[in-house]
């Protein structure tokens, strides 16, 4: 029964993107394949935090855009001429920051006295924070003059994007560290409030930092896993099968790249979910969810809470930053000015609540079902609106602005289906075991 | 040096801002602080309920504009407010009966109501942007300018200018004005007083025979007004965007733990502390500095420690010091 009911789920997601490949066109249906793929994986990673163990992260756009930032660094070619210019003094300034950082850490561990404590901890940070700016600042100026329109950034490694993917999630780990370490263990709305700031902080710092990703002037052409579409339309080989099959070759190349996209993410999100699955069923799932249901008793057991919800906190950061990397792949571009929380950390929670929190089939069916929603809940508000509006002339005002405002239907339909199945099915379509 | 200027400098760009900004900040503390004490959860839809109230004033103020109705020298959006938290206060209202009060009636966990508050803040971020579009909306008029840079400059004789605008006097002002208020509520009045209690000991006030709708209703209400009215001083000063109002989440939820979640004189301290720390740290202090210092120390570089796009940035610093060292807040919070 069970089974069948979650055979049924997949088979409508199946269908719904049948239809839109039928009815609007292949190019479509195979965008929201990809994206459902990747909003799957995230999906997974909020699953994996929340659905195990309870913990309420909502920067969950932070750890994406790192993911991304990873992409960058990872593929882009390199800029030698900014790194002689500039890079080792960006660099030293950074090293020198988390010295700073460190021995901060340290004077407040050692010593005893508050007032010492609180005041020499303020004044090494501004010490080390204005020599820190004074290396800083003119290898950042060094490096953004360095031909300005096409560079004016450090590059990155020039190594295959593939490698950015998992790259991109230690990058992410990383950063979930570092904030797990601080909120993890005092109060669940604290953890979610440091992660929403430090997702803004993520944003705010890749948007303006120039030297390193090229800030909001966006880095464009990173390398591709899959071929270009013009190669495969000079290609006689391609053309020759496409025209065989009976496709345009203009299209067929554009799908054929999706495909490769389609094929690529769906190992990932394969392994991933194995793993996750894995997991839940392992003593150590068992110990996650024991935690999560009462984490007093799994103390009195011996259990170490804040570690163990640290460690949970990490795996899911990761994956969420994965899951950025491969976005970014799939845009060739990392476009930081598009980063917006709503879309990013909300609409994944709405995917995992939908979906079935604790359960990580319903996290992967939350991430497609939702992520179709997103996308075609403009065409149908259209439709509907036309219809609505049918008996208005067409300048009335009210036509025009209800015809306008069409666009931000979706936010009113994601927050009414979140309410309603809280409401009525509060475990999600597909509910925990 | 010239001292003088660099205090009418000082008071141009960092103190008079950082005082109407602070403003802003405590008032929205103060709601989600409210909502913290009395219905123990951190309420992810108060930046966009604080732009639903503006956006309703924004309507009233362009509905009474084009009626002719002017307050002279002060804005009209004045005349406004009362709509905007009326029908804030409805929604807010209709939002409990029908969302929350199910999950108050189950005794969900306080996690819940936060990821209920998340689908309260599409909905409400949605509707925004579809009654008024997500551009800059301009609804200030009146008197632009209490005393103006060249006024400043003419009376006094001094180099410097100091610009006082209408509308920074008039948040600092109603800020004042619903602060004492709303102490004068909770201190005095009975309703007020079983909103303490029930705050305080939610069992020994249900025992006492305080009625806990009633007291779940008047926070909802003072809510709705704390947020209209901090929504439309925010949008005033600067201008009426909506998704400026998200943003504001985090300086606003940082004041309220600064203070210390709970704690309403917190919040107020709170907003104050973010505000200053947030406007002295990404102000570029070239200017004071070279009033204030002799000729031979003259700064050559801006001296701002923080671009302004960090601001949240210090926002989200003094949070982790605060939760590093003192979690529950300077003024010890849950409690009023």
């Amino acid at each position: 029964m069970e089974n069948l009911k979650t055979t049924l789920l997949f088979a409508v997601v199946v269908f719904l993107i049948l239809i839109t490949g039928f009815v609007q066109s292949w190019n479509t249906a195979l965008l929201i394949l990809n994206m459902g793929l990747i909003s799957a994986i995230m999906s997974l990673g909020v699953n994996l935090q929340w659905g195990f163990a309870g913990l309420f992260n909502v920067g969950i756009m932070g750890f994406v855009a790192l993911g991304g930032l990873a992409a960058v660094l990872v593929s882009a070619p390199p800029v030698y001429e900014s790194w002689s210019v500039g890079g080792i003094r960006i660099i030293t300034a950074i090293i020198f920051g988390i010295f700073v950082i460190i021995t901060i850490g340290l004077w407040v561990k050692k010593i005893e006295n508050r007032r010492k404590k609180f005041w020499g901890a303020i004044l090494i940070a501004l010490a080390g924070f204005f020599i820190y700016r004074a290396i800083f600042d003119t290898g950042v100026v060094a490096v953004e003059a360095v031909n300005p329109a096409s560079t004016g950034y450090l590059g990155g490694l020039g190594f295959p994007i593939l490698m950015a993917w998992p790259i991109g999630g230690l990058l992410a780990a990383g950063a979930a560290w570092v904030i797990g370490k601080t909120a993890l263990g005092l109060r669940s709305d604290y953890l979610a409030i440091a992660t929403l700031g430090i997702a803004e902080i993520i944003i705010a710092i890749i948007k303006n930092e120039d030297w390193l990703a090229r800030g909001v002037k966006n880095v464009i052409g990173l390398p591709r896993p899959a071929p270009y579409e013009i190669d495969l339309q000079q290609s006689d080989k391609f053309v020759s099968t496409a025209n065989s099959i009976g496709i345009d070759p203009v299209t067929a190349s554009t799908l054929y790249v999706k495909l490769i996209y389609a094929g690529l993410f769906s190992i990932v999100l394969i392994m991933i979910f194995i793993l996750a699955q894995r997991a839940l069923h392992s003593p150590w799932g068992r110990m996650m969810r024991a935690i999560r249901d009462n984490e007093v008793a799994a103390e009195a057991m011996g259990k170490n809470v804040t570690g163990r919800h640290l460690q949970i906190f990490i795996l899911g950061s990761a994956i969420c930053g994965i899951a950025g990397a491969m976005m970014t792949t799939l845009d060739s571009q990392l476009t930081p000015g598009t980063y917006q929380p709503l879309r990013y950390t909300f609409l994944i929670w709405v995917m995992v609540i939908v979906g079935g929190s604790g359960n990580n089939l319903g996290a992967v069916l939350g991430g497609f079902i939702i992520w179709f929603l997103w996308v075609q809940v403009e065409p149908i508000g259209q439709f509907l609106m036309v219809i609505l509006t049918s008996g208005l002339a067409d300048d009335s005002a009210l036509k025009l602005h209800l015809m306008d405002s069409v666009a931000h239907m979706r936010l009113l339909t994601m927050g009414l289906l979140l309410l309603v199945v809280l409401r009525f099915s509060p475990r999600g379509l597909i509910p925990e075991k | 040096m010239d001292l003088l200027n660099a205090l009418i400098v000082f008071s141009n760009f960092v103190f008079i801002p950082a005082l109407a900004y602070g403003s802003q900040l405590a008032l929205g503390a103060l709601g989600v602080t409210l909502i913290y004490g009395i219905l123990r959860f951190s309420n992810f839809a108060h930046g966009d309920t604080m732009a639903f109230g503006a956006m309703i004033t924004v309507l009233a103020t362009w509905w009474l504009q084009s009626l002719g109705v002017s307050l002279g020298p002060f804005p009209t959006a004045i005349l406004a407010l009362p709509f905007g938290i009326i029908i804030c206060s409805l929604f807010i209202l209709a939002t409990d009966r029908f969302v929350y009060r199910f999950y108050r009636n189950q005794k969900a966990k306080p996690v819940i109501l936060v990821i209920v508050s998340m689908g309260i803040m599409f909905i409400m971020n949605g509707l925004v942007r579809f009654i008024i579009g997500p551009n800059d909306q301009r609804f200030a008029d009146g008197e632009r300018f209490i005393i103006s840079v060249r006024e400043f400059k003419q009376l006094t004789g001094l180099r410097e200018g100091l610009a006082f605008k209408t509308t920074q006097g008039i948040t600092i002002i109603t800020a004042i004005l619903v602060v004492l208020i709303l102490f004068w509520f909770l201190n005095k009045t009975r309703t007020g007083k079983s909103m303490r209690a029930y705050s305080d000991n939610e069992d020994l006030a249900l025992l006492s025979g305080i009625n806990p709708e009633k007291v779940v209703t008047v926070t909802w209400l003072i809510v709705a007004a704390l947020a209209t009215v901090a929504g439309t001083l925010y949008g005033l000063d600067k201008s009426f965007k909506p998704f400026v109002y998200f943003q504001l989440l985090l300086p606003i939820f940082a004041s309220a733990i600064v203070g210390g979640l709970g704690n309403p004189i917190g919040a107020i301290a709170g907003g104050f502390i973010v505000a200053f720390s947030e406007v002295t740290i990404t102000y570029a202090w070239k200017k004071v500095l070279k009033y204030s210092l002799p000729e031979s120390l003259e700064p050559t570089t801006l001296m701002q420690l923080l671009s302004t796009d960090y601001k949240f940035a210090v926002s989200f610093v003094i949070l982790i010091v605060v939760l590093l060292f003192r979690p529950t807040g300077l003024f010890r919070g849950k409690a009023f």
